[in-house]
């Protein structure tokens, strides 16, 4: 008897369950107040505070509502999400009426597509990945090339003839800064040899694993390998940090002057240079279009040519090498040198 | 007799209505104590949580959790830790994939035939530690957690442009399943929910079904228990290891699908990762019980949905991520505190009624009432 009821509660539970999701209620779309309210940004796992990829993001936002006087407001992203969180995050902030609203990092590519179509009034950006809509503004960094010079840097300070590449999953994405630092570690002296490893196969947690980071550069130490170049989002102060205890040692820093953030000045001495991607810029550039009523949209790429990524120098620590720099950087931007964007063998 | 059932009935009541007291009370000490108020927070998770739209969204993300949870729960009932759901669901649903993406037929065939890779090789990525309890003695925690990092590197490997993946801008992903092949939908406002809620609740009767209601779920059950006792009562442990990874890694198999069919239409390096842990929580938090897990997967997706919301009210993202261990582990902790109470009640009840007999009828019949208590 008992069991006979159970099966009947399972099935009037199941036939509970469709009926309220036949949904009645108001949907969330409908009790909502539309005014600008400013720039919603949505992160990338790591967070605002990544000394990275979405804190030089946060930088542009910054520089906006300090220059242009408008409201921000910033989500992240959690690890494990699915589209569907994505797609949530997205529309909270367009409903709620941000705008622009800004996608960092190219997971966003998919969820940004469907939900600018829903609110077509909206601008969307999306950074480093292609998304299509007529009001989207897809923002993506020629990051091989900046990477070519920073393996040209390497080549030049390595002592022990072998550097190091970590990214922290190995997507289209990562690999493009991985082509680009072996190219540039090839082209400048072919003796070197290059170890190139992943954190994660494919787990967007590589991003946000400063520990998987730390253990991995060690390993490379251990190996003789003297110039690290991380690409790993918020994972990259674990290697940095790893970098920092071997003397002698070069950690090469990524997306944001990572010699300048606050929260790695203890190992700032370590930091040869950073590949800067400036997400900075194309942010606050997007958020001026829009408040002036010009929205950017379509593909706009910041290449090495115009400066969208470029090797920074603070700390001085590769002003002797400046001279070779300058003549591969010059010769990406007049074409000489094509940098491929993946990975060979 | 009836005493004791209604003993029971206040029991089986007490467990979950402690556990929900001590997590309110926890979780409000902790939204309070990072300054802000806890009142609010509920008010706002209740509201946003039960618009329409969000109703959709949470069926539609708990669909994967539940599987996920049947597929642990199968493992559980045996007292085997099937910890590495994870890499068989993610294994399943990029081969899966790939065979949607080569193959064009009739979506009436083609779905079947997706499905049925996916639980095969589901199946296939979890007998590999079956078969090497049952032969070796290896313990399948161990081998299972392996078997997710194997399986990481195997879809890292072949996830690549030129092997079984194509270039998307930043992404890879396996060739889109035709347009047929996608699954149905129900339609309800604003938005349609998915359909494999259909196979989910599906799902949920055949284990109810198959672990209650057949010999092979009482033999389950039995090694459950204890081995030894199933293996003299002539139950093969072996046997029966192999075979429930098999099926537990098949159920597995199906956690992708609701993703592949209902969303992504691909396997990419977007495909959601994580959900066979986010299982072994479900599982404990469901009881094993087929309802329970459903409740438990329905109130995820739930908080999900909430807890960005919550984001967005400026609460730490952090709140529901904390709510959902506290959750767990107030459900562990009051069901093992009920039962060492109920134990407790029942012996002292058994003791009474021992006394009483000896009092009674003298010691003769004592011995007796003692065997068969």
């Amino acid at each position: 008897m008992r069991r006979v009821s159970k099966l009947a509660a399972a099935v009037s539970a199941t036939a509970a369950l469709a009926l309220t999701a036949t949904a009645c209620g108001e949907s969330s779309t409908e009790s909502s107040d539309k005014k600008d309210k400013g720039v919603g940004l949505a992160f990338d796992v790591g967070g605002r505070d990544d000394h990275s990829f979405n804190e030089s993001a946060a930088r542009g936002a910054d520089k906006a509502k300090k220059e242009l006087g408008v409201d921000v407001k910033m989500m992240t992203a959690a690890n494990n999400e699915t589209e569907q969180d994505r797609e949530q995050r997205l529309t909270s902030l367009a409903e709620a009426g941000y705008n622009p609203v800004v996608g960092v990092g190219f997971s966003y590519g998919k969820s940004i597509t469907k939900i600018a179509k829903e609110f077509p009034d909206t601008t969307f950006a999306v950074v480093d990945s292609v998304a299509k809509g007529k009001n989207i503004d897809s923002i993506v960094f020629s990051e091989h090339e900046g990477s070519y010079l920073a393996g040209v840097a390497a080549a030049l300070k390595t002592k022990s003839d072998k550097v190091g590449f970590i990214g922290g999953v190995n997507n289209a994405l990562i690999q493009k800064f991985e082509a680009g630092f072996a190219q540039g570690v090839k082209d400048t002296n072919p003796k070197i040899k290059l170890t190139s490893q992943y954190l994660y196969p494919n787990n967007d947690k590589g991003f946000n694993d400063p520990a998987a980071a730390k253990e991995k550069a060690k390993g490379m130490l251990d190996r003789g390998i003297d110039v690290v170049y991380t690409a790993a989002g918020q994972s990259g102060a674990g290697s940095i940090e790893a970098i920092s205890q071997k003397k002698g040692a070069w950690a090469i820093g990524v997306d944001s002057d990572q010699y300048k953030q606050p929260g790695l000045a203890k190992y700032k001495d370590a930091i040869l240079t950073s590949v800067v991607k400036n997400v900075d810029v194309a942010v606050f550039d997007l958020i001026k279009s829009v408040e002036d009523g010009k929205p950017l949209t379509g593909t706009n790429a910041y290449t090495l040519k115009e400066d969208g990524v470029s090797l920074s120098t603070s700390g001085g620590f590769i002003d002797d090498i400046m001279a070779e720099i300058e003549k591969a950087k010059k010769k990406i931007a007049d074409g000489q040198v094509k940098v491929s964007e993946t990975p060979k063998g | 007799m009836k005493k004791i059932d209604k003993n029971k009935l206040i029991l089986a009541v007490a467990a979950p209505l402690l556990a929900i007291v001590a997590a309110i009370v926890i979780t409000s000490a902790i939204i309070l104590s990072t300054g802000e108020d806890p009142i609010r927070a509920y008010t706002v998770m209740i509201e946003f949580g039960s618009k329409s739209d969000s109703q959709v969204w949470i069926v539609d993300k708990s669909v994967p959790y539940y599987l996920s949870a049947l597929a642990v729960a199968i493992g559980f009932r045996m007292n085997l830790f099937n910890i590495g759901v994870d890499g068989q669901y993610r294994v399943a649903a990029f081969f899966a994939a790939v065979v949607g993406g080569a193959l064009t037929l009739p979506g009436f065939l083609q779905i079947p035939v997706i499905i049925i890779v996916a639980m095969a090789v589901g199946a296939l990525w979890s007998g590999i530690a079956g078969v090497l309890k049952a032969t070796r003695g290896v313990s399948e925690v161990i081998t299972t957690i392996m078997l997710n990092f194997i399986a990481g590197s195997l879809i890292g490997y072949f996830l690549q442009e030129g092997r079984l993946a194509e270039k998307d801008g930043n992404l890879f992903h396996t060739p889109n399943i035709p347009d047929s092949s996608h699954f149905f939908t129900l339609p309800t406002n604003p938005e349609p929910i998915g359909g494999f809620v259909v196979i989910a609740a599906l799902a949920g009767v055949v284990y109810w079904f198959v672990i209650n209601r057949t010999r092979f779920g009482f033999d389950l059950r039995a090694v459950g228990h204890s081995e030894s006792a199933a293996e003299a009562s002539g139950v093969s442990v072996k046997r029966m290891v192999v075979t429930s990874m098999l099926l537990s890694g098949a159920a597995a198999g199906l956690v992708g699908m609701p993703t592949l069919l209902g969303s992504s239409y691909n396997y990419g390096t977007d495909f959601p990762v994580g959900i066979g842990f986010t299982g072994i929580a479900l599982a404990l938090l469901g009881r094993n019980h087929p309802l329970g897990m459903a409740l438990a997967a329905l109130l995820w997706g739930f908080l999900d949905r909430t807890g960005i919301q919550l984001e967005f009210e400026g609460y730490a993202q952090e709140i529901v991520e904390v709510m959902k261990g506290v959750i767990v582990l107030c459900v562990v902790i009051a069901y093992e505190l009920v039962r060492r109470y109920g134990l407790r009640l029942q012996q002292r009840k058994v003791g009474e009624e021992l006394a009483a007999l000896a009092r009674d009828k003298g010691n003769g019949t004592n011995d007796k009432a003692g065997v068969s208590a």
